[in-house]
């Protein structure tokens, strides 16, 4: 590598040399990194211009509106709102306990020789396409959904709105369980990173004082990663809000309110998914690029949380 | 630590490890349960005519994908041109230039950036190229994956580049060598491992990627005809057959599904290989 260098070089005024190359490599990685900001701006610039009909006529009613009907032209994101919602409530609730108990297993617990095996694992699924969780949703964990757990649900706590209805299979409930099944290996792989970083001096001394393993994960490991689990915890939550493929095939796409888990909804995400080539005027096309526009700003929120918080993890404050 | 009893500490602990262990059996579980559905259902939908073969309407046996795998290439390979330099470039200024406040802004931006929902970037795709030139287009799509791709590729050749040691910077540079050639020469080739890796896992994540796709590219049950028409592709594919009523078609798309899923698992193994590798 330096011979090569050392030959180019001795040639005394080689092109290389001149400074304006210097100054050329600045400016095009500099132009390079502009152009991600450039974007970014462009995004929210482009997203606001397309959804001002739809601001402009329907203005804040646009938020805490249900009605959704194209044939009158009018149209409310509420319920688009709340299902998504609910449905990445839902979603965090079976999927977080599950995720940090998979990243303790994977840190503490496992044999040693299979960590990395399951770690890759884990991983691995975290990079399968939604859309094939969306397809393994719809075809098989639906009907099973529809024969065994929504009847045993309805039977035991069919006295709550909650879990009222028929056993359809297709719904808002399903569509939580789908999306906490994706996010899961997501946010799994996150917290066992964070774990990992754990100075091992310090886990190994409370094992030899005779700490148990519950002991060294409630007062060591979770107090040094605590910042990096919520931004894990964050970064999942922002995939769950704006997942589309493994929400649209399950969620059944009703643009209805209702109190039972059971009935089919939809989320923002959904929405779009399912209607935006549908769209033939004017002010609906605008309807959808508003959804499109809160959507991104929801995100945008959480997942700048996350961000924060994972940054701040990784540089400084808990470093041994 | 406080002094406590040994049996309370002991049970509380053995709820803990069972509660752990169940939860990794859950998770592996459902995991396994998913590749083995894709597995059964999908291979038994591949044969010859699959691979070859022009999409048939339905109530029509056999047929295949030929057109939508060949289109999912083109998008995913025009996808590359765009996104793959441009990330690479910017990866180079964040490592190489950007010390101050904007390379903060842009480092975390690019963090959001790179987990923004991808159907909001196909509304944006749709609004800047679809609208204007009054078509969907193979491009569009490819647009909207190379934005997608962009920020994963900047992210991780910044973290590539940084591991080079810098000794081997200020030795080029103590040789005479201008401030790019050392980048170009040194930096790069010592890192390109590591680069490949990132560009492969964003590879890996945009050509399973739907959403973007279904209305800047659309889909067509013909060949693609240009860049600038519809062009098939697979997940848009799978996405229309899954949702119709033809068990001919559904089962096209347990064998689509078994494809795309299998080529991103075969990437995401050869970028782990590569990792691998490099740390040795």
């Amino acid at each position: 590598m330096f011979r090569y260098l050392i030959a180019k070089n001795d040639k005394s005024g080689s092109w290389a040399h001149l400074p304006i190359f210097d100054s050329a490599f600045r400016f095009i990685t500099l132009a390079a990194a502009l152009s991600i900001l450039i974007l970014l701006v462009m995004m929210l610039a482009v997203l606001i211009y397309n959804a001002w009909p739809s601001i402009q006529r329907f203005g804040l009613k646009f938020l805490i509106s249900t009605t959704w009907n194209p044939v009158t032209s009018e149209f409310g994101a509420l319920t688009t709102i709340i299902g998504t919602l609910v449905s990445t409530a839902l979603a965090m609730l079976l999927a977080v306990p599950v995720a940090l108990g998979v990243a303790i297993f994977l840190t503490e617990l496992s044999p040693l020789a299979l960590r990395p095996i399951f770690g890759v694992a884990i991983e691995l699924l975290a990079a399968i396409p939604s859309i094939i969780y969306g397809m393994w949703g719809l075809f098989v964990l639906a009907p099973f959904m529809s024969d065994y757990i929504q009847p045993f649900l309805g039977r035991y706590l069919g006295f709550l709105p909650l879990f009222q209805g028929p056993p359809m299979g297709i719904g808002m409930f399903t569509a939580g369980v789908v999306l906490a099944i994706m996010i899961l290996p997501f946010m799994a792989s996150i917290i066992r990173d964070v774990f990992l970083m754990t100075p091992r001096v310090i886990k190994e001394s409370a094992y030899g004082l005779g700490a148990t393993m519950w002991e060294v994960v409630r007062q060591i490991v979770l107090p040094y990663g605590m910042r990096g689990v919520i931004g894990g915890l964050l970064l999942g939550l922002g995939r769950a809000i704006g997942e589309t493929m493994a929400v649209t095939f399950v969620i059944g796409n009703a643009h209805e309110l209702s109190l039972s888990l059971f009935a089919p909804g939809n989320t923002i995400a959904s929405t779009l998914a399912n209607e935006f080539t549908e769209a033939s005027d004017r002010i609906y096309l605008s309807a959808l690029i508003e959804l499109g526009l809160v959507l991104f700003l929801i995100t945008f929120v959480v997942l700048g949380l996350a961000e924060w918080w994972l940054k701040k993890s990784t540089s400084g404050g808990y470093k041994a | 630590m406080k002094k406590k009893s040994m049996l309370p500490r002991r049970l509380v602990n053995s709820v803990a490890l069972v509660a752990s262990s169940i939860s990794a059996f859950i998770g592996i579980f459902f995991l396994v349960w998913i590749l083995f559905e894709i597995l059964a259902r999908g291979f038994s939908a591949i044969n010859w005519a699959f691979f070859t073969e022009l999409p048939l309407p339905p109530g029509e046996a056999g047929g295949g994908l030929a057109n939508a795998m060949l289109g999912t290439v083109i998008i995913t390979v025009l996808a590359m041109i765009m996104g793959v330099p441009l990330g690479i470039l910017a990866g180079t200024y964040l490592s190489e230039f950007g010390h101050g406040r904007f390379a903060g802004v842009t480092r975390f931006l690019s963090g959001i950036f790179g987990s923004a929902p991808a159907i909001v970037i196909g509304i944006f795709v749709y609004a800047i190229i679809v609208v204007p030139m009054k078509s969907f287009s193979g491009l569009a799509g490819a647009v909207s994956l190379a934005i997608l791709m962009l920020p994963v590729i900047t992210r991780t050749t910044e973290e590539m580049l940084k591991l080079v040691p810098s000794g081997l910077r200020e030795a080029a540079l103590a040789l005479g060598a201008p401030y790019w050639h050392m980048v170009v020469q040194v930096v790069y080739r010592g890192a390109r491992a590591g680069m490949l890796t990132g560009i492969i896992l964003a590879v890996a994540r945009v050509s399973g990627e739907t959403a973007p796709l279904l209305f800047t590219s659309l889909n067509s049950p013909y060949w693609p005809s240009g860049i600038l028409r519809p062009m098939p592709n697979l997940t848009v594919t799978i996405f229309n057959y899954a949702m119709s009523p033809y068990d001919d078609w559904q089962m096209k798309a347990w064998g689509a599904s078994f494809i795309i899923a299998f080529s991103v698992l075969v990437m995401n193994i050869i970028a782990r290989f590569l990792v691998h590798r490099m740390e040795k």
